[in-house]
């Protein structure tokens, strides 16, 4: 436990926390990996965990039954994936493949969410850190739905 | 050189660079010395009875003996110019404009952020830093494209991945499968790449709202306004500062840019109207 406490502290996700919060973390905690092509989850799969990457890529994507799946967005190292661990009905809602060999933290959904309820002051943490994770992603969508580069 | 009054160059080479881009080598046909230029540089170039238009020049600043642009066609001049062929001849005005900071920027760590066709008025200098290594930190490419078949110079960024000394990352708007690269917009890069921010000049080159977008994410790395340069892209006629065509407020982007401190434009940047 003390070296997965020790990777977590040094993740940007949780960079600032008190001791105590990342030790109620740190208790819901496991570390995984995932060779290139294995699926961490997949769309409307329940939402059971919540991921902090180590290190390895990382695909968001969709599955379209005429394209096959497209990729929205690539994660990597310092960032988290999902919020629908977060909000009811608790369910993926995207794909999420491994690019590379992944290295995550994987944290159990339903033991972080009773600890949020029973120490508002880490629910409201980690909600703040995972409303800003969201507005990137949002912001980065925005971006690509303008078309930053250049007319066609 | 006469401002006003291009030199004949005769097309060496075309090479489609993607379904919208290509890039011209051309050999002059009068001087005898080289044409010399500054990384960021453009010229006017002039399509003989169709029109002239300024173009950056994307070629090695220590090879003069050969001027190389890069272009998107987009309209009436730049669809002409996607049709010549080699010997065609086209004329040249220029170099004009002030360049970017390279002799600033030594010893610091020298981001690149390019957007789309941006990337041909920074390739000038990537060839500059790679051959005056010593002088430089570290050296960050990061280059966004719509798709994987718009990446320019796509061999020469897998060799240039290589070398030890250069970091490049590059993303795309959309990817099919067999894609393995980063997707998502430039910005997404930014908060991770490898730079030291109290240390790090910046050089911003792509349509104006990728370049906003970026010095928003580069100045939340905690990097300076003044350390940030963009280039800045208005229509121009003349290149010299007579004709008021290009004017930025109170700045000429023909002749007071198109490289500009961010410091000094931040006023006017990402205004509606100026
Ligand atoms: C200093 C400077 C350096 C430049 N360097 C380069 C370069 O290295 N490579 C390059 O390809 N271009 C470069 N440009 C842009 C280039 O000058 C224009 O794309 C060109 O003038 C368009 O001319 P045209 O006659 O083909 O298009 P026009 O007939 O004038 O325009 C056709 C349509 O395309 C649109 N359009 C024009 N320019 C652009 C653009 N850049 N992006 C999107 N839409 C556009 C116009 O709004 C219009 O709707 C540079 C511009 C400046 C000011
Ligand atoms: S193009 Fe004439 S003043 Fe700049």
């Amino acid at each position: 436990m003390e070296s997965l406490e020790k990777i977590l502290v040094q993740h940007p996700f949780v960079e600032g926390l008190p001791s105590e919060h990342i030790s109620l973390i740190v208790g819901c905690a496991k570390n995984a990996v995932f060779e290139p092509g294995k699926y961490l989850f997949k769309e409307n799969d329940e939402a059971n965990n919540f991921y902090i990457i180590r290190s390895g890529k990382v695909a968001i994507e969709i599955y379209s039954p005429e394209v096959g799946s497209i990729i929205i967005q690539t994660l990597g190292e310092g960032d988290i994936i999902g919020w629908s661990w977060m909000v009811p009905p608790y369910q993926w809602r995207f794909d999420a493949r491994a690019v590379e060999l992944t290295r995550v933290i994987e944290l159990d959904a339903t033991c972080l969410r009773n600890k949020c309820e029973s120490d508002p002051r880490l629910g409201y943490e980690l909600m703040k850190r995972v409303a800003n994770v969201f507005e990137q992603r949002i912001n980065a969508m925005r971006l690509q739905l303008l078309d930053l580069y250049g007319r066609k | 050189m006469q401002v006003m009054f291009p030199s004949t160059y005769k097309v060496q080479r075309f090479i489609k660079e993607t379904h919208y881009t290509f890039t011209i080598e051309l050999k002059s046909l009068e001087s005898r010395n080289g044409f010399s230029f500054e990384p960021g540089q453009f010229n006017m170039i002039y399509i003989f009875g169709v029109g002239e238009i300024p173009i950056s020049i994307s070629g090695d600043p220590n090879k003069s003996g050969i001027l190389v642009h890069t272009t998107r066609a987009v309209g009436t001049v730049t669809k002409q110019m996607a049709k010549l062929k080699k010997d065609d001849i086209v004329g040249i005005r220029g170099p004009f404009g002030k360049p970017w900071p390279v002799k600033e920027a030594i010893g610091n760590d020298v981001l690149l952020v390019a957007g789309g066709i941006g990337l041909a008025p920074l390739r000038p200098v990537i060839y500059h830093l790679l051959s005056n290594r010593e002088y430089y930190g570290r050296i960050i490419l990061l280059y966004g494209a719509r798709t994987p078949q718009d990446i320019l110079y796509r061999k020469e960024l897998e060799k240039l991945r290589s070398r030890l000394d250069i970091d490049i990352i590059v993303t795309v708007d959309r990817a099919v499968k067999n894609w393995t690269g980063n997707v998502g917009v430039v910005t997404t890069l930014i908060p991770r790449a490898p730079f030291d921010p109290l240390n790090t000049i910046a050089m911003i080159c792509g349509p104006e709202i990728m370049m906003r977008y970026t010095i928003v994410e580069l100045i939340k790395r905690g990097l300076s306004k003044e350390n940030i340069y963009v280039s800045m892209e208005r229509n121009m006629k003349c290149g010299v500062g007579f004709c008021g065509h290009c004017q930025y407020g109170t700045e000429f982007v023909c002749k007071d840019g198109p490289v500009f401190n961010y410091k000094e434009i931040e006023h006017l940047f990402g205004k509606r109207e100026i």
